[in-house]
């Protein structure tokens, strides 16, 4: 009698007790890194890293570069990330700014293109490949819809394209950041702010990822997308009828970065990490997918790329990005981010 | 969805006696419940509303973030919005449902069983679901797009669309049991007096059903406005608070004005929520207990009519669903139809692959095992404990108070209180344990109330006779409470599990790298632009609740048989 209560009693206990024990499993070196790498890469990349070495498991927190930029900033008191790998240079600046990146200078850091480092001696992060913007045109809809081929950014102006253009929403997309920072660059701060007026009456809508621009242009739900070449050349790959345009003002670009977060636990095994990022087996891996690499001699052409991106490649200040990412960003908020009376 | 008290017999109080042993445990009980709920449920929100009053520095602004917030043009158009979409999604389902109701209740139409089942599909999917649909039916290289005039889907057509095929099954079930519940002697009464069909059915008929009316239109203006899966999918640039919510948290991790819009999404809830109680309860009022059951008569014209309705609302329903699909099957759409099955290789695309699935199903698993346990030991409690009173009473409203808290609060109230670093809990951060108790919370009420309702139902006699040949409570509980509401305990399980598949609201705050969802997934590749790997997952999702239910359909008439024989014999 009494032990029969006890079982009837116990068993709301016995299933707190057992709820508390869910998803309570660790294996020994585990890290936690965050990334803005592509996600279909993401399997990839943790392979090849196991291939070398299989003892460190990595666990990715993927999201869109504006994203996994301000998770890292909310949680700068209480870190939860060991190592960044492949995110956004200016993002990564910024960081350092805040104090967050621990400096480390891997093995093999001479190799690397100077450009591709960051200045400071031992550096807080280094580069693994650029990513370029480029604009990705539906050849099938813009026939349609009797769209001549844009060769400029500032053929997008024109009203012919009213409603046909998506870009992403700077604020939570690395990619529509380095549009907008590059526009501001080439076109001057008052001329930037001008074209993007002028381009915004022509914006079909903004997306939340930079990808989805031209993953859209490649379906055909719009006809250019202003996203970046990695992803024209993935989407063109697969079957899209695609056309990838370098506008010809030039293009902004971005590196991809890597850094240990200050504060992590697992040092060892995150300087492995970076120390394996920067190998030449590492570049070789980046240039199956991007054209321009930390160790240029080693970059082969890559399929469905224009060959004309290192050229068109402007100037970038990364500094003066970095600098003015928080200022440029409420400004790009405050006028286009308003879009949303109902429609009538 | 709310659930209508059947207790036709007022429930008979027990003497007084002095607290026994029994007693005491059962106290101990309902205070753990209770201090579930608590944690659970009461401090979060707390910490929700206290953050909105603090700066990202933690110093204390007082409502300086409103201010903020009311001064900021692109979030208050959203509370427009969010109204504009209420409202229009109101009228347009109240409206098709009552006419469905109608049919389903007042006609002999033919094929009622498919047409009911069909009608209760949007139950099992992720309000993302048809936004995804919509998509490949009216979007650009839309399927039907002319159906739309040249008018764009994304924004609020799109919205309204799909929030209509959400919140449709919701607004049936009420009115169906508004309408079931009629008096037939007053129709005999009426055609006695020779009122023509018309009179009768505005003086009659609709008076009947107008708290069900009223009950079903804030049931569905609460789900349209704080829905926030359709709206992310097929908004477009259309921004209602819920997006908002997300925007500010998720893209912006500006946790403070999250608070705020929170706060603000949660007045219309609350006030829902509050007039649905309140008409709920003269709802039960218009039972008369010698009410005589209404049997529709044959009508040849008026069952064919309703029959072709309800096919059309059959095909609006099914559309979206096989339109999913097949989004799902196709190689490259639109340029390459060919099937493959290259969209269910889930481990290429964001949202965690397919892991997410399978934490999906151990989710819902453990939502629908310990839900089912707590809530009902819980209503057990309540209906049937002696004493406590203000205990019991508090209890009572924090089981009713989820159903006022829209998920996407809910889930930024977790973040606040168990993300605290001072907070002893935050080790349950990131956890599958988070998932779940979030889980249960948010569905909390329908699954108290379904418990309740089948507690009330039981005599009160059996605990006394209990008593007085000295069983203790948990043998009665085990051996007659437990077997004669396994089919109250058997929905509750599959309420939970259904709901566990495809909420996104809470848990898109809650899950971790270890821990992604099928739902979230879904929501995370439509993001990224693979929306068809994102209406693949959906439809593992509908597969899987629509597998359970048909499971539970075949248990539940194996169970009736076996302990529900009692009903038939007492009811004759």
């Amino acid at each position: 009698m009494k032990k029969s209560f006890y079982r009837g009693g116990s068993l709301v206990a016995g299933a707190l007790l057992a709820m508390g024990l869910v998803g309570a499993t660790q294996a020994a070196t585990e890290l936690t890194v965050y990334t803005a790498v592509e996600a279909e890469d993401l399997k990839k990349y943790a392979a090849r890293f196991n291939e070398d070495h299989p003892d460190i498991k990595i666990n990715w927190v993927r999201d869109s570069t504006g994203i996994v930029t301000a998770k890292l900033l909310a949680e700068k008191e209480n870190p939860r990330a060991d190592v960044i790998w492949g995110l956004a240079a200016t993002s990564l600046l910024l960081m350092k700014g805040e104090g967050m990146l621990e400096a480390y200078a891997p093995k093999g850091l001479n190799a690397l293109d100077p450009k591709f480092r960051d200045k400071s001696n031992p550096p807080t992060w280094t580069g693994m490949d650029a990513w370029v913007a480029a604009i990705c045109v539906n050849t099938v809809e813009a026939e349609k819809n009797k769209l001549p081929m844009p060769t400029s950014w500032k053929d997008l102006t024109k009203p012919v394209y009213k409603g046909h253009v998506a870009m992403p929403n700077p604020n939570s997309s690395g990619t529509g950041f380095l549009d907008v920072s590059s526009w501001l660059q080439l076109f001057g701060e008052e001329g930037g702010w001008a074209y993007m007026d002028a381009l915004h009456q022509n914006i079909g809508h903004y997306t939340h990822s930079g990808s989805k621009p031209c993953k859209q242009a490649a379906s055909g739900e719009v006809a250019i997308g202003v996203s970046f070449a990695f992803r024209g050349a993935k989407s063109k790959a697969s079957g899209a009828p695609l056309e990838v345009i370098i506008p010809s003002e030039g293009i902004g670009w971005d590196m991809e970065a890597t850094a240990i977060v200050k504060g992590t636990k697992n040092m060892a095994a995150a300087k492995t990490l970076v120390d394996w990022s920067i190998t030449e087996k590492a570049n070789k891996m980046y240039n199956e997918g991007y054209a321009v690499i930390g160790i240029q001699r080693l970059a082969k052409p890559v399929e469905h790329f224009p060959d004309n991106i290192p050229q068109a490649m402007i100037d970038n200040d990364f500094e003066w990005a970095a600098n003015n990412r928080k200022r440029i960003l409420a400004e790009w908020q405050k006028r286009y981010d308003s879009k949303s009376e109902p429609k009538s | 969805m709310a659930v209508t008290p059947s207790s036709l017999s007022a429930p008979v109080r027990p003497l007084k006696p002095k607290a026994s042993a029994d007693d005491h445990v059962m106290r101990l009980f309902i205070l753990m419940i209770g201090l579930y709920l608590v944690i659970a449920l009461a401090l979060p929100l707390y910490a929700m509303f206290s953050k909105s009053v603090f700066d990202s520095e933690g110093a204390f602004v007082g409502l300086s973030n409103y201010l903020e917030y009311f001064r900021t043009p692109a979030l208050v158009y959203s509370i427009q919005n969010s109204l504009f979409i209420g409202v229009i999604t109101t009228v347009i389902t109240v409206s098709v449902a009552f006419v469905l109701a109608y049919g389903f209740t007042r006609s002999r139409m033919p094929g009622k069983p498919i047409f009911k089942t069909i009608t209760m599909i949007p139950i099992l999917m992720p309000s993302l679901l048809p936004g995804i649909a919509l998509i490949y039916l009216f979007g650009r290289q839309g399927v039907v797009k002319w159906m739309l005039f040249g008018h764009d889907v994304y924004g609020p057509i799109g919205i309204i669309i799909s929030e209509v095929f959400f919140t449709l099954p919701h607004a049936l079930i009420i009115i169906v049991t508004a309408l079931s519940i009629a008096d037939a002697r007053l129709y005999e009464a009426a055609t006695a007096l020779r009122a023509g069909p018309v009179r009768i059915f505005f003086t009659v008929t609709l008076p009947g059903v107008r708290y069900g009316l009223i009950s079903a239109a804030f049931v569905v203006f609460t789900l349209a406005v704080t829905d926030f899966g359709a709206p992310k999918v097929i908004g477009g640039s259309f921004n209602v608070l819920a997006t908002d919510i997300y925007k500010q948290v998720i893209g912006q991790q500006n946790f403070q004005m999250g608070a705020v819009v929170s706060v603000v999404l949660l007045i219309p809830a609350a006030l829902a929520f509050f007039v649905d109680r309140l008409v709920q309860k003269k709802q039960v009022a218009l039972l008369s207990a010698r009410a005589v059951a209404l049997e529709p008569k044959p009508n040849k014209r008026f069952d064919m009519i309703m029959m072709v309705y309800a096919i059309i609302v059959s095909i609006f329903i099914l559309g979206i669903l096989g339109m999913c699909q097949f989004a799902a099957l196709f190689k490259f759409f639109p340029y390459n139809l060919s099937f493959s099955l290259k969209n269910y290789q889930f481990d290429l695309m964001d949202g965690g692959g397919w892991d997410s699935y399978f934490n999906s199903i151990e989710m819902a698993t453990y939502a629908a095992v310990f839900g089912t346990i707590i809530v009902f030991y819980g209503a057990y409690l309540v209906e049937k404990g002696k004493g406590l009173g203000v205990i019991r009473g508090a209890f009572q409203f924090l089981a009713m108070l989820p159903m006022a808290v829209p998920g996407l609060v809910l889930g930024l109230a977790y973040i606040f209180f168990f993300n605290a670093p001072s907070n002893p809990l935050n080790v349950l951060y990131h956890t599958m344990t988070i998932l779940v108790i979030s889980t249960i919370v948010h569905f909390y009420t329908v699954a108290h109330l379904t418990a309740s309702t089948a507690l009330k139902q039981m005599d009160a006699q059996f605990e006394s006779v209990a008593a007085s040949l000295k069983q203790p409570f948990y043998r009665t509980f085990l051996r007659v409470t437990v077997p004669v509401c396994t089919p109250a305990i058997l929905d509750i399980s599959i309420y939970l599990f259904v709901n566990a598949m495809t909420t996104v609201s809470a848990v898109v705050f809650l899950y971790s790298p270890h821990t992604t969802l099928a739902s979230v997934a879904v929501l995370n590749m439509d993001d990224a632009g693979d929306i068809a790997p994102a209406a693949a997952m959906g439809m593992m999702i509908f597969y899987t609740a629509a597998g359970v239910k048909i499971l539970h359909y075949l248990l539940s008439r194996g169970i009736e048989a076996r302990t529900q024989a009692w009903r038939i014999s007492s009811a004759n």
